[in-house]
């Protein structure tokens, strides 16, 4: 085969981003959208880049949205990008998320739960009908919200604390030696894989598909009956230990959702009937998502209680290989750059296979007349 | 963590100036210090750098650790021209953040210069911090749904 190896295209490449920079400011006759405002009010889709882009930064990751013109799939790929030029000081104490300084908290089980049903700032019960009010411009700031004369105390106990004493719910269990959580960031994926790598490789996971799966799983492909447990998001402190002073101190706040969905489980010969839980936990305010990992981490325990595993939620070679939109956008989109030599290669092949059909053909005509 | 025990105080009152001062908002940090009548002059023993920390939440809510993500976070140390030494961790990119946090942290540590940023940095950084976190907090309370039940007598035994 001919093999000519092709270069160029760089004046067309050079025009072709000039054009789209050109495209992304959009019409100069409207003021352009600061970085800002891309934090401030385009929030939640600055929650799911620093989600999926598995980078906390509210500023990076508004940048990343302005830079892509809002496609999302597009800015996470340039946080998780960014984040490969940083070096990593280490790794912080776990979060304690029962310390949370809750905004809001919902227990769709138990609607006694200490600490009440906060709604926080929520689009659950508004009418989705389209406000045209906020198509006016120049519109008056909103009023602020109200506020109680209580304030709400902290921390708020958790559905699995709540029901601590009486082994209904399954216990989080703390080993005494844990090893150091898997890091998908440094060590590849493997299989089977423990908890710690399947939430670490959700928590980055694509939100579309894990709430397809989620969904799939609600419709009966590998079932897990779940029930919403609890949600809640707030602002938590990290800590990290410092070499300099060998001891923990907080380096900030994160804001977190978290979700806890509650499966019956009607017990084995070794464990009683109790509820066991799947667990979602997402930078920034990304409920959708919480909810879904949390039903697809409690899908994926099928080994720990005995379950069937058939269907797609189950496979955990399937969900953790195609939950990251980054690899997963890179390996459909790369379709798009230069084939030209395997399509050469293609073509000569079949024009010998088809070259092949009819002298077949016309040979057997022959033999038959 | 591993902390001596007879530092344990000292170490518990820098945890609390430190945590205050990382979880300020940068131009709050900035203000205070600009505010100072005579801030001191210090140096750099280690310039602002911009890394990552890795977070790690717990299985389930309170297991054992998985990594969730990393985190943005600058570090820098100072030395003041008296001889003391600060460091600063805060969350974020902003360098001047963690230089002015560090040099905070070396005055807290010098009695002489502490009473100069106790108040009109470290308090004042606390006050604002649990103003938002007080206002937030009453904003939470507004939305606790009032369910109107006949009987209310459930609860976990």
């Amino acid at each position: 085969m001919a093999y000519v190896s092709v270069k160029g295209g760089e004046k067309a490449i050079t025009h072709a981003h000039q054009w789209l920079a050109e495209d992304r400011r959009g019409d100069p006759g409207v003021s352009e959208l600061e970085v800002a405002q891309v934090r401030e009010q385009l929030s939640l889709a600055v929650d799911r880049v620093m989600s999926e882009g598995s980078c906390y930064d509210r500023d990076l990751a508004a940048l990343a949205v302005k830079q892509a013109r809002g496609d999302l799939p597009e800015a996470i790929f340039l946080l998780r990008a960014y984040r490969t030029t940083l070096p990593r000081f280490g790794a912080s104490l776990p979060v304690e998320t029962e310390a949370m300084a809750v905004r809001r908290r919902v227990s769709a089980a138990f609607k006694d739960i200490p600490g009440g049903q906060v709604l926080g700032p929520t689009f659950d019960y508004t009418h989705r009908l389209l406000d045209f009010a906020l198509a006016a411009e120049g519109g008056a700031a909103p009023e602020p919200a109200p506020q109680a004369e209580e304030p709400q105390a902290y921390p708020m106990p958790n559905i699995a604390s709540v029901f601590r004493h009486e082994d209904l719910l399954e216990h989080d269990v703390r080993a005494d030696e844990a090893p150091e959580p898997y890091d998908l960031t440094r060590q590849p994926m493997k299989f089977p894989a423990d908890r710690d790598q399947r939430l670490q490789a959700l928590a980055r996971g694509d939100e579309g598909f894990l709430l397809s799966l989620a969904y799939s799983s609600q419709r009966g492909w590998g079932s897990t009956h779940p029930l919403c447990g609890e949600i809640r998001m707030g602002e938590v402190a990290v800590e990290f230990v410092p070499d300099e002073l060998g001891f923990a101190i907080e380096i900030g706040e994160v804001t977190l959702t978290e979700c806890t969905m509650l499966s019956g489980f009607a017990g084995s010969a070794e464990r009683p009937p109790q509820y066991t839980r799947g667990y979602g936990l997402t930078f920034g305010h990304c409920e959708r998502k919480a909810m879904s990992m949390a039903i697809v981490d409690r899908a994926l325990r099928h080994r720990e209680v005995g379950e069937q595993a058939d269907a797609p939620v189950q496979d955990e070679e399937f969900v953790l290989y195609h939950s990251d939109n980054v690899e997963a956008s890179g390996f459909v989109q790369h379709l798009k750059l230069s084939h030209y030599v395997d399509f050469q290669a293609d073509l000569q092949l079949i024009r010998r296979l088809r070259k092949e059909h009819f002298e077949r053909r016309a040979a057997l005509k022959e033999a038959a007349e | 963590m591993p902390a001596e025990p007879v530092h344990e105080t000292a170490n518990n009152e820098r945890r609390n100036w430190l945590s205050i001062l990382a979880k300020a908002q940068p131009a709050e940090v900035s203000a205070a210090w600009d505010a100072l009548a005579e801030p001191p002059t210090y140096s750099a023993l280690r310039a602002p750098e911009t890394g990552l920390v890795l977070v790690r939440g717990r299985m389930g809510g309170a297991g054992d650790a998985f990594n969730m993500g990393e985190m943005t976070v600058t570090r820098a140390a100072v030395r003041l021209e008296s001889g003391e030494t600060g460091i600063g961790y805060v969350a974020g990119r902003d360098r001047r953040h963690a230089e002015l946090a560090a040099a905070v942290d070396a005055m807290m540590q010098a009695p002489a210069l502490r009473p100069v940023v106790e108040g009109a940095v470290v308090a004042k950084l606390a006050r604002a911090q649990a103003e938002r976190r007080d206002t937030a907090a009453r904003k939470a309370a507004a939305t606790k749904v009032d369910f109107f039940t006949m009987v209310r007598t459930r609860g976990p035994q």
